[in-house]
């Protein structure tokens, strides 16, 4: 990791809410008893009565949030990810998606973040599980910047949204002048050898695979692709003609996550080789969530190393 | 539209014609779709009748006024029963009841709101409904508004822990303007209730989770909309109306037999069924 300053994002996101809830008094927030880990005491100090908890209970966590929708409230539905995707996929699909119901979704603390507490715990299928949805919007900010553009822009745009949030540390990588928009990738860093596409707190380390693989005389491309679905199609057909291989990186299961949708567009449109780094299907050992990614290989070095693997295999478009 | 309290017998004819014809046109679109859910309409139907012809403030001419009284079918496989009854107060064409589960009909097997208007959530999956039932109540609460939301289910749905997740949160939150009607035919799609996995005592159970309980003949307009019209039943308290019903009411081969949950009448039994329904 880089020396600069770290951020959890969870304060960008609480931040936002409040602002958001000082402009708009149909904001309000559905908590499953996850106020602080949710960092939502503020909103509810601020707004207690439009701070809803119904316990533990994420069913109801989330149809109730789709119910305060249909009242004309727009919830935000703060729980940790594991358990608000997990427990509640159905109610995501049939009381939020299906019903095309105004709630905006955010999984806190995702991927490996909860670290030793263990894969109950860990929320590392997500992408795969809401992507499957139709009409959900997926997005993993990468830094507070983009954390407070999704929330602002997920309050301001009708319908079903899904923010996968973390607690894991991250540098500020995008400035004010950044826009994020839903189904457009970022282009952290242009190159031409090959591109690395991440999400969340892996783009930080991509960025930093970059400066590795410049050592060695690769220029790779970064993509940050924040919204998972929508996909930005053209982004990564631009990226599979003009680079010719492709490295995903994500805090996820390989299997459905953001490598498989990158995958699913490269096979149809330009294939060209690929690597698909992730939690390679298994569920993790006990350990801490920065020394999950070291063992997942989910690092800068473990990037670099997949990427220069990946940049002398033969390719398949030239 | 709205029937106010002390109705008298005027009212209740008025209701049970409506509920006759609700019924005879509901077996009509089963038997033309060649699928559906007949026994739990049959079992809905007084409840919906009284409910859309005596009890919601609801305006088919602005199906999203924001003072809506909300009405959830959590039973969402009942959406033959909700259709007809939205076609008849106006939300939707009778005309358009024939397309019944066509291909791109909008009257899809479980109901969309998307498409159909007057249907608040899309349902199906049982143990929705009254989750985002409390949501809906929830939100009038924060605006202190005077609009009311009434859920119905099935019994047999009782078994999702979702409802009692529901339950234990309106009770929590005092939601004296959130009614559940209990649709109590006693059976589920395969068997029983209570030879599958016990209800009873329904009532103590509603009560236990702080609701208010009231029991009745859901097939007596009266008496039904009496109680709707007593509404909240006890101030700072959720109602739960446990109505007791027939599996098939008014078909006198369907009454009280599971294998009607959704078996889809032939002619000849169609012909005999409105035959009943019209010496009723």
């Amino acid at each position: 990791m880089s020396e600069s300053q770290l951020y959890d994002c969870r304060h960008a996101f609480a931040d936002m809410l409040l602002e958001l809830g000082e402009e708009d008094e149909r904001i309000v927030v559905v908590n499953n008893d996850s106020v602080g880990s949710s960092n939502t005491g503020a909103f509810r100090k601020r707004f207690p009565d439009r701070l809803v908890n119904v316990g533990i209970a994420e069913q109801t966590l989330v149809g109730v949030g789709a119910g305060l929708a249909n009242a004309g409230k727009i919830p935000f539905v703060c729980s940790a990810s594991c358990f608000l995707t997990g427990r509640a996929l159905e109610q995501i699909k049939a009381d939020v998606a299906y019903s095309n119901a105004n709630v905006k979704l955010v999984g806190i603390s995702s991927g490996m973040a909860y670290g030793a507490l263990g894969p109950t715990h860990h929320s590392i299928e997500d992408f795969a599980w809401t992507r499957a949805i139709a009409n959900l919007t997926v997005i993993a900010p990468a830094d507070p910047e983009e954390t407070r553009q999704a929330v602002h822009l997920a309050a301001h745009t009708p319908g079903p949204f899904f923010l996968r949030l973390s607690r894991m540390g991250v540098p500020a990588i995008h400035g004010k002048d950044y826009k994020l928009a839903v189904g457009r990738a970022n282009v952290l860093r242009d190159g031409s050898d090959l591109t690395i596409i991440a999400n969340g707190v892996m783009v930080t380390r991509a960025l930093a695979a970059a400066d590795l693989l410049g050592a060695e005389g690769i220029r790779a491309r970064v993509l940050n692709m924040a919204t998972v679905r929508p996909l930005d199609r053209d982004a990564i057909v631009a990226a599979a003609r003009d680079t010719g291989a492709i490295v995903t990186v994500e805090e996820h299961t390989v299997f459905g996550g953001l490598g498989s949708a990158v995958a699913e567009v490269v096979v149809q449109t330009v294939p060209v080789p690929m690597r698909i780094l992730g939690v390679p299907g298994v569920f993790a050992p006990t350990g801490g969530a920065e020394w999950l990614l070291e063992h997942f290989g989910l690092t800068a070095a473990g990037i670099r190393d997949a990427a220069l693997e990946l940049a002398r295999s033969p390719r398949a478009v030239a | 539209m709205t029937i106010t309290a002390g109705a008298g017998q005027d009212v209740v004819a008025e209701l049970r014609r409506r509920a006759t014809e609700i019924r005879r046109r509901d077996l009509q679109m089963v038997v033309d779709a060649g699928n559906g859910h007949i026994g739990g309409d049959l079992s809905a139907t007084d409840i919906l009748a009284t409910l859309y012809f005596g009890v919601l403030r609801v305006d088919p001419s602005r199906p999203n006024d924001p003072q809506r009284d909300r009405f959830i079918l959590s039973k969402g496989h009942c959406a033959g029963a909700l259709y007809t009854t939205l076609a008849f107060r106006g939300f939707i064409p009778v005309d358009e009841l024939h397309t019944f589960m066509a291909p791109l009909s909008r009257l899809n097997g479980h109901p969309d709101r998307n498409k159909v208007p007057g249907v608040e959530t899309n349902t199906g999956p049982l143990g929705h409904g009254l989750p985002v039932g409390v949501g809906a109540a929830i939100g009038a609460q924060i605006d202190g508004a005077s609009w009311r939301t009434f859920v119905l289910t099935g019994d047999g749905e009782l078994q999702e822990g979702s409802n009692w997740e529901a339950a234990m949160t309106a009770g929590h939150r005092g939601l004296d303007h959130l009614t559940v009607i209990v649709d109590r035919n006693r059976f589920q799609q395969g068997d029983a209730t209570e030879s599958t996995v016990r209800l009873d005592p329904l009532a103590d159970r509603w009560r236990a989770f702080g609701w208010a309980v009231a029991e009745v003949d859901g097939h007596d307009h009266a008496a039904l909309l009496d109680l709707f019209h007593r509404l909240p039943l006890e101030p700072g308290k959720p109602t739960c109306i446990i109505a007791h019903t027939t599996k098939g009411k008014g078909v006198s081969f369907m009454e009280d037999r599971a294998e009607w949950h959704h078996k889809v009448p032939s002619r000849d039994q169609l012909a005999s069924a409105l035959q009943e329904l019209n010496d009723e």
